[in-house]
């Protein structure tokens, strides 16, 4: 409706627009030959492309060959589906492992991150404790150090802890994130006061209130922590290749890439993992887009 | 923001048995129960990191025996080290490319999907997927891509008459090759940040200026960009910010080769700890980057809070 409203606007705002311009661009406007689409098509589309160029290479790769991968120049079509890359893969002792593993991480920190935040979230917002503002305050401290910072105390932490090489190792630093607590705080503080003091005043405890009322308000909020926190927690290299050493306990990304070192010659291996690797992201976030995109812009304004 | 909690005066028969005082305490301890979880972690692995990361970069440390106080040498040696030097000079040129790059042609991306046209939301996905995707995936695809051997852009180029190129190879190209890689993928962000904040555009505004004779390129100028002026600050923070912190995609593609074309300054930390266990080493490194995100941010903020630029009803913020 919108879109049919600002397209009347548009329509009617057109003659007055052409004649207040200069009579010239009037007139090269009418002599240009009119392209049955807009003009912006001729920019986008050739972006889009080479946008989607790549992605595309990714799929046919897998299913080519490595013969055909590997003759000069390459092949850039394949000539048949071969699913040998997918099978190697799959084949492979070490693959479907890891990829458990990412699920088992990424699972546990959005669980996790969902009721932590939830319940620090709602104590900052709505109940009063001492301490509870120099604590609010340390917490929106931390959320600008970077992970350089706290990479190394982290591993001595992990290592006095004796979780390294293991799962735990990754689950333990995000358990939950300040952000969370932050995000959902912030979003509790929106929500009406009268419906938690009606709640309230008929017998419910904080826990009812929480659970009958609050929760199911915040739907946009809590789907916004699970989103940022898996593809954070699914796409990260950088602390699973500090804390992890042995390959059984490796996730998806960093035995993605030791897969690459050590299979460098069969790239038809190779991309088969790398699609097995993306294709969890790409289903929840097609099948989710309005929400991803919600998301990430509302972490991106936060600033 | 001391914010009275109504919900202990409420005037309720069944619940004025507890003293307000008691009240009070018991809600404290119930609001203790519920942050704890929280603030034990955020405390114990950011708080304490920090500290222990500053008293690390006075110290000489392997990660394993104890470490000995060695006061300001690591920054001595650091102001000395001419790799050290290289991967700043890495980082700020992959930076000065990358961040503009991303956010002018995201911005020229949301202008143009902005006009409602067929297939925006075909255009919108296809720019925003690479986006969604970990950089290992990006490193590993583009390795493929990068390939000088087996390599689809060079199978391309070979088509067109162009000789092979040595892209991650060369050390020549290695950077340019990276900060290509993050503009396919880092432009996305910048389009839907930009999207959002063109909905914001109010459209009496345009409308007005266009009554008032102003042509598409004026209305860009004088109402559209200008009202975009906050979200682009916020966009240049961010990237900056990024960028600087950029290492996943070189561990995997490049490994900070060749002969250092790529080293930057999270791959040389990441080196320093954890390849050469030169951990006190690794963390004063870590401080002298960290505070120069700080000023960073610290800069900008000014800049936005001077620039008087403020957009006529709070944008998306």
């Amino acid at each position: 409706m919108t879109l049919l409203s600002a397209a009347r606007r548009r329509e009617a705002g057109r003659p007055g627009h052409a004649h207040k311009l200069s009579g010239s661009v009037t007139a090269r406007r009418r002599g240009r030959p009119r392209l049955p689409f807009s003009p912006w098509h001729l920019v986008l589309a050739p972006l889009a492309l080479l946008f989607a160029v790549p992605l595309v290479w990714l799929v046919l790769s897998s299913l080519m060959s490595n013969a055909e991968i590997n003759r000069f120049p390459p092949a850039l079509w394949p000539s048949g589906i071969d699913t040998g890359g997918y099978r190697f893969v799959t084949g492979n002792a070490m693959f479907p492992r890891w990829f458990a593993n990412s699920l088992i991480v990424s699972g546990a920190a959005v669980v996790s991150n969902l009721v932590l935040g939830t319940l620090g979230g709602y104590a900052f917002a709505r109940m009063r404790f001492g301490g509870s503002r120099l604590l609010m305050g340390l917490m929106l401290a931390t959320m600008v150090v970077p992970f350089q910072l706290t990479m190394i105390p982290t591993f001595l932490v992990m290592k006095n802890l004796g979780l390294i090489d293991t799962l735990g190792a990754l689950i333990v630093p995000s358990l939950v994130t300040p952000f969370s607590v932050f995000l959902l705080r912030q979003f509790f503080l929106g929500l009406p006061r009268e419906l938690e003091e009606a709640a309230w005043m008929d017998g419910c405890n904080r826990m009812g209130v929480l659970s009958r009322i609050v929760l199911p308000l915040s739907r946009p909020a809590l789907a916004t922590v699970a989103v940022l926190t898996f593809l954070s927690t699914w796409n990260d290299l950088s602390w699973p290749l500090i804390a992890i050493h042995h390959e059984p306990q490796y996730t998806l990304q960093l035995g993605l890439t030791t897969f690459q070192g050590q299979h460098n010659v069969q790239w038809s291996a190779v991309m088969a993992g790398n699609v097995i690797t993306v294709l969890p992201v790409l289903v929840a976030f097609l099948a989710a887009q309005k929400t991803f995109i919600r998301s990430i812009t509302s972490s991106g304004l936060k600033g | 923001m001391p914010r009275p909690a109504p919900l202990t005066v409420a005037p309720d028969a069944r619940r004025t048995a507890a003293s307000p005082r008691r009240r009070t305490r018991r809600e404290s301890a119930t609001a203790w129960a519920f942050v704890s979880p929280s603030v034990v972690v955020i405390v114990g692995l950011s708080v304490v990191p920090v500290l222990w990361s500053l008293m690390l970069s006075f110290q000489s440390s392997d990660l394993l025996t104890p470490s000995r106080w060695v006061g300001l040498d690591n920054y001595h040696q650091l102001s000395d080290d001419p790799r050290f030097a290289q991967a700043v000079r890495n980082t700020l040129l992959y930076t000065a490319l990358y961040v503009p790059l991303s956010i002018v042609l995201g911005l020229v991306l949301a202008l143009a999907l902005n006009r409602r046209l067929r297939f925006t939301g075909l255009y919108r996905t296809l720019f925003f997927v690479p986006f969604v995707m970990s950089a290992t995936s990006q490193g590993v695809l583009f390795s493929f891509i990068f390939d000088p051997e087996f390599g689809a852009a060079n199978s391309l180029l070979h088509r067109i008459g162009i000789g092979s190129q040595g892209f991650f190879a060369d050390p020549s190209q290695a950077l340019l090759s990276l900060v290509a890689v993050s503009v396919w993928s880092g432009t996305g962000f910048c389009v839907v940040i930009y999207l959002a904040a063109l909905q914001g555009v109010p459209k009496e505004l345009t409308e007005a200026a266009r009554l008032d004779g102003a042509g598409h390129r004026q209305v860009l100028g004088h109402v559209t960009l200008p009202h975009l002026a906050p979200v682009s600050v916020f966009l240049v923070l961010w990237q900056t910010i990024n960028a600087l912190q950029v290492f996943d995609l070189v561990y995997v593609t490049t490994k900070g080769g060749p002969l250092g074309a790529t080293t930057v300054i999270v791959y040389f930390i990441w080196e320093q700890a954890f390849k050469n266990f030169t951990a006190g080493y690794g963390a004063a490194a870590a401080y002298v980057l960290a505070v120069a995100l700080l000023l960073a941010a610290v800069g900008l903020r000014l800049a936005r809070r001077g620039g008087g630029v403020r957009p006529a009803r709070g944008a998306g913020a």
